[in-house]
């Protein structure tokens, strides 16, 4: 056994102090936090925790990986061994174990991430190059009548799409132009597909669709070919592939974007043919009113009319004429006594006339008349102490003499 | 719109129908028409509202198919 130095200034570890050291320099590193690592699953366990242990390997290496039960509910895919996948997580040390693992919070199937790093390459260079830009994004008519289709003519996204516009715009005309949704051939198929539609039948809107898939069954959606194709048509187009939560490249490029390919049928029907009823049956109220109102207002006119008519009509001078002779002839009777109560009526009022005039009159209401020598007096100043007066009272005459001048 | 000659109702499409019953309705809403004008486009609305009932009725999906540069009418599987 090799000799020791007394004085050996090593340091010196206990295990623990140790692995907790070597955990602290795993998980401090960034690097090895947060990262994507590729391989194929062995020796999978699924125990009654919930929790899920496999190791990742490929053909040199090997990482012990564990999913905890919260992450691991979470999951959409089958794990089975053999399968290659890419596991996203951090990596740490089981202490107890001595052991460096992965400790995953999410995978998926390999051939994914590939797919989705070249969707998000592609997506960035179409980017630049504007084809998403918001000011591209032509406006959806809200009553098409003419309606292009691209899909697979025997999918069920053509069944449903037929079936919305069916009961919601039966007025429309469709016209498919079918092609292949999946595999090497349909990128290119799309791409003429609308291109047809565009230069052939120029309908008013363009629904490109398909059913839901894997992202690889999708894929010809992601196509760059594809993807311009739907940038460059003149007709407005609205895509549904998929479903809700799939998102591809035409989907960016289209002028409006459906979670489904019913859901591309709707928003093409904005306009129901409920509401066009019902837009014709206003109109058509209004049309009847509006006649109503033309009826009435003729008819006040005509009676103002009528009472014109009525006031200038020669039957109503012949009335009038009819009934001022009645009268001459009434009045001819009785001419003669007519005339003479008038002169009696007239005589009569000269009299009252006279009366009012005469000084008589005013003794009637108790005045008296004063004379001095048969001069009438009408002023103090005509006459002195001890004259004679004689004085007219309404019914007789008396002799007065002046006593005093007051 | 063309007034003098009025194209038959029967060819109209419910577009065509409907924007003409418009015209009518507002040219009879202001009123200032003369009555026997007024009684003719009341007439010629009335027939253009049966029109746009009858196609909104009538309606039938109409689904062709692009083969080629040409339509075919498209047989949908059942």
């Amino acid at each position: 056994m090799e000799q020791l130095s007394l004085f050996d200034a090593s340091p010196r570890w206990t295990v623990t102090d140790l692995t907790r050291h070597l955990r602290q320099l795993l998980e401090g590193d960034t690097v090895l936090q947060g990262v994507w690592v590729q391989g194929e699953i062995s020796n999978l366990s699924r125990p009654s925790s919930g929790h899920i242990y496999f190791t990742l390997k490929d053909s040199s290496a090997s990482l012990r990986c564990v999913m905890w039960k919260t992450e691991a509910v979470r999951l959409r895919v089958g794990l089975q061994d053999g399968m290659a996948i890419e596991v996203h997580g951090n990596l740490g040390i089981y202490e107890i174990a001595g052991q460096y693992q992965l400790y995953a919070d999410s995978l998926r199937p390999l051939g994914e991430g590939a797919l989705f790093q070249e969707f998000l390459r592609l997506k960035a260079m179409l980017e630049a190059d504007g084809l998403f830009d918001v000011t591209r994004k032509r406006l959806i008519p809200n009553s098409p009548r003419r309606i292009g289709i691209v899909t697979s003519p025997t999918g069920a996204a053509l069944r449903d799409m037929l079936n919305t516009l069916r009961r919601r715009m039966p007025l429309a005309d469709v016209t498919l132009a079918p092609v292949p949704v999946q595999g090497d051939e349909a990128p290119l198929a799309i791409q003429a597909a609308l291109r047809n539609l565009n230069r052939i039948i120029v309908p008013d809107v363009i629904l490109l669709a398909r059913g839901g898939g894997s992202i690889e069954d999708l894929w010809a959606f992601n196509d760059e070919r594809v993807v311009r194709a739907v940038s460059e048509s003149q007709v407005p187009v609205i895509t549904g592939v998929g479903h809700e939560t799939d998102f591809t490249l035409a989907d960016f490029a289209a002028d409006l974007r459906a979670p489904t390919p019913t859901a591309a049928a709707e928003l093409a029907s904005s306009i129901t043919v409920m509401e066009l009823r019902q837009t014709l049956e206003e109109l058509a109220r209004i049309l009847g009113g509006s006649m109503g109102v033309l009826f009435e207002r003729q008819h006040n006119l005509l009676e103002g009319f009528q009472s014109g008519l009525r006031f200038y009509s020669p039957i109503r001078r012949v009335q009038t004429e009819r009934q001022r002779l009645d009268e001459l002839n009434r009045r001819g009777n009785t001419t003669q006594a007519y005339r003479l109560e008038l002169t009696a009526a007239r005589l009569k009022g000269l009299e009252n006339r006279l009366t009012a005039l005469s000084p008589l009159a005013v003794l009637q209401r108790g005045y008296a008349v004063v004379t001095k020598n048969k001069r009438i007096v009408t002023s103090k100043a005509q006459v002195q102490d001890g004259d004679a007066l004689r004085v007219r009272l309404r019914d007789g005459e008396f002799d007065a003499r002046v006593s005093g001048d007051g | 719109m063309a007034k003098n000659e009025p194209k038959p109702i029967d060819g109209l499409t419910y577009e065509e129908a409907f924007a003409e019953l418009e015209t009518i309705v507002a040219a009879l809403e202001t009123g200032d028409r003369p009555l026997e004008e007024s009684m003719t486009l009341f007439e010629r609305g009335q027939a253009l509202t049966k029109r746009c009932a009858e196609l909104l009725d009538k309606a039938e999906l109409k689904v062709q198919v692009l083969v080629g540069e040409s339509l075919e009418d498209f047989k949908e599987n059942p």
